[in-house]
């Protein structure tokens, strides 16, 4: 079977060729997989931080169940009911663009995960160093802000790490509600140009370039955070 | 909340639209699984053997597949299978493969962890009793990293059964689609999907939860 790369030149009946409807696909699925990264982040520290509270049950236990209910459903399933149920049960939802539910499912799928590495992290620490907080006569936030998450964030870099990395993957699953990301091009291209196999090889190589820019930001950020002398640098942010 | 109605659910609707696709879904997960454990463990021990020839391929094949999306790998063997094969094959089988050469990556990188977490010691053992490559594995390496690596392995089953709902991309009749076509053919999506989300938390909690217990039995033996 003969290479047919120029089929990228062609125009895909919009006035635009399908090189710049995959560059245009390739920048959505950026923003879906960075919008959900803020997201995950921010919502996976709160919660993962609240799982470790000493002396707050409550707290712990519906922190509990939102690391369950997100973990236990498909990313897919997740994204189905974003996008099509709850528009129905909240009408205040419903003038929502398409975009921000997906990146609501995609971001609150990943803060269980990262919820569970910031419990780990966190954990991981030598209770010496809460009781350390406490002796300084820090209050609870106080510990957590200047003692404990300061050290959870460096140990718990490469499972983010793998953790982001997935985040990017999954962005791939938001075809499914048509958002125009690499995914959804791969698949109405293949469709209209029957030259599948240099478009898939075209996406699956943006996939991992993207993947591995991750990686390598991660790897940059984890050693300019590195504090000599305590936390052994020995993580390979294996999966 | 505005106005959803599960009563249209009954049983007859459920064994003609839902079972099919359970059951599909079920089945992938327990072929992938097997078939994902056996391929991944070789890759791992191609990947620990030490020789060049193995080593480059299993590392390349592992992380190769761990670097792309699922959804893609299920769309790349769904185009490609048939013209290799020279003739179209169905979506539920093209799942298959794609799901057992998927998750072989993943299984094979649980497994080289399991191998690795076993004592050199052992490995030596089992060579000054005189025992070959393959008998030190089969006897001695292999049976203590399955074990170690139960918990991981079917954690990552979970997940597995979770992924099955990506068959989306290509149309195959799993868990979801039933739902999804009984909804459609009822007038009542919404609905169809919160079932299949509790269908799904239901059997992902009630496993992990399993799995736990597991773990603490298999912590305390040892």
């Amino acid at each position: 079977m003969a290479w047919d790369w120029q089929v990228f030149l062609n125009d895909d009946g919009g006035g635009r060729t399908y090189l710049q409807w995959m560059m245009d696909a390739w920048g959505w699925t950026l923003s879906v997989a960075g919008a959900s990264w803020v997201v995950a982040v921010v919502v996976g520290a709160l919660i993962g931080t609240l799982r470790t509270l000493p002396n707050s049950p409550w707290l712990v236990r519906i922190a509990n169940v939102w690391v369950e209910l997100f973990r236990n459903i498909p990313l897919l399933v997740q994204i189905f009911l974003w996008y099509f149920v709850v528009p129905k049960l909240f009408p205040a939802m419903k003038d929502l663009p398409g975009f921000v539910l997906v990146v609501f499912a995609l971001g609150f799928f990943t803060s269980a995960r990262i919820a569970e590495q910031v419990r780990a992290g966190i954990q991981a620490l030598p209770r010496g160093q809460r009781y350390a907080g406490m002796a300084m006569g820090f209050t609870t936030a106080q510990t957590y802000r200047y003692v404990l998450l300061p050290m959870a964030v460096r140990i718990i870099m490469p499972p983010l790490t793998s953790e982001s990395m997935n985040l990017l993957k999954n962005s791939s699953v938001a075809f499914a509600v048509s958002i125009a990301e690499l995914t959804m091009f791969a698949m109405q291209a293949q469709e209209e140009t029957s030259r599948g196999i240099e478009i898939y090889l075209a996406v699956t190589a943006l996939y991992a370039l993207s993947a591995f820019a991750v990686n390598r930001v991660f790897a940059f950020i984890e050693k300019k955070i590195q504090i000599p002398g305590f936390i052994v640098a020995g993580g390979t942010g294996g999966h | 909340m505005g106005g959803l109605d599960l009563s249209f659910v009954n049983w007859e609707i459920i064994s003609k639209f839902v079972v099919n696709g359970f059951w599909f879904s079920v089945q992938l997960t327990i072929v992938a699984t097997l078939g994902g454990i056996f391929f991944g463990t070789i890759l791992a021990l191609m990947r620990l053997s030490g020789k060049k020839v193995l080593m480059i391929p299993a590392t390349f094949y592992v992380n190769g597949m761990r670097s792309i999306p699922l959804v893609m790998v299920i769309l790349w063997f769904y185009l490609l299978v048939p013209t290799l094969i020279g003739r179209p094959i169905g979506a539920e089988l093209s799942a298959t493969i794609t799901f057992i050469a998927f998750e072989a990556a993943y299984f094979s990188e649980i497994m080289r962890a399991g191998i690795q977490s076993i004592p050199r010691g052992q490995v030596y053992a089992g060579q000054a009793l005189g025992m070959t490559y393959s008998q030190n594995m089969r006897l001695v390496v292999l049976p203590q990293a399955f074990r170690n690596m139960l918990p991981v392995l079917l954690t990552q089953t979970i997940i597995l059964f979770q992924d099955t709902s990506l068959v989306y991309a290509i149309g195959a009749y799993d868990l979801l689609k039933g739902f999804v076509t009984a909804g459609k053919i009822y007038g009542r999506p919404e609905e169809a999907y919160i079932l299949a989300a509790v269908v799904y938390f239901v059997v992902c909690f009630g496993l992990s939860y399993l799995v736990k217990r597991l773990q603490n039995k298999i912590a305390i033996i040892r």
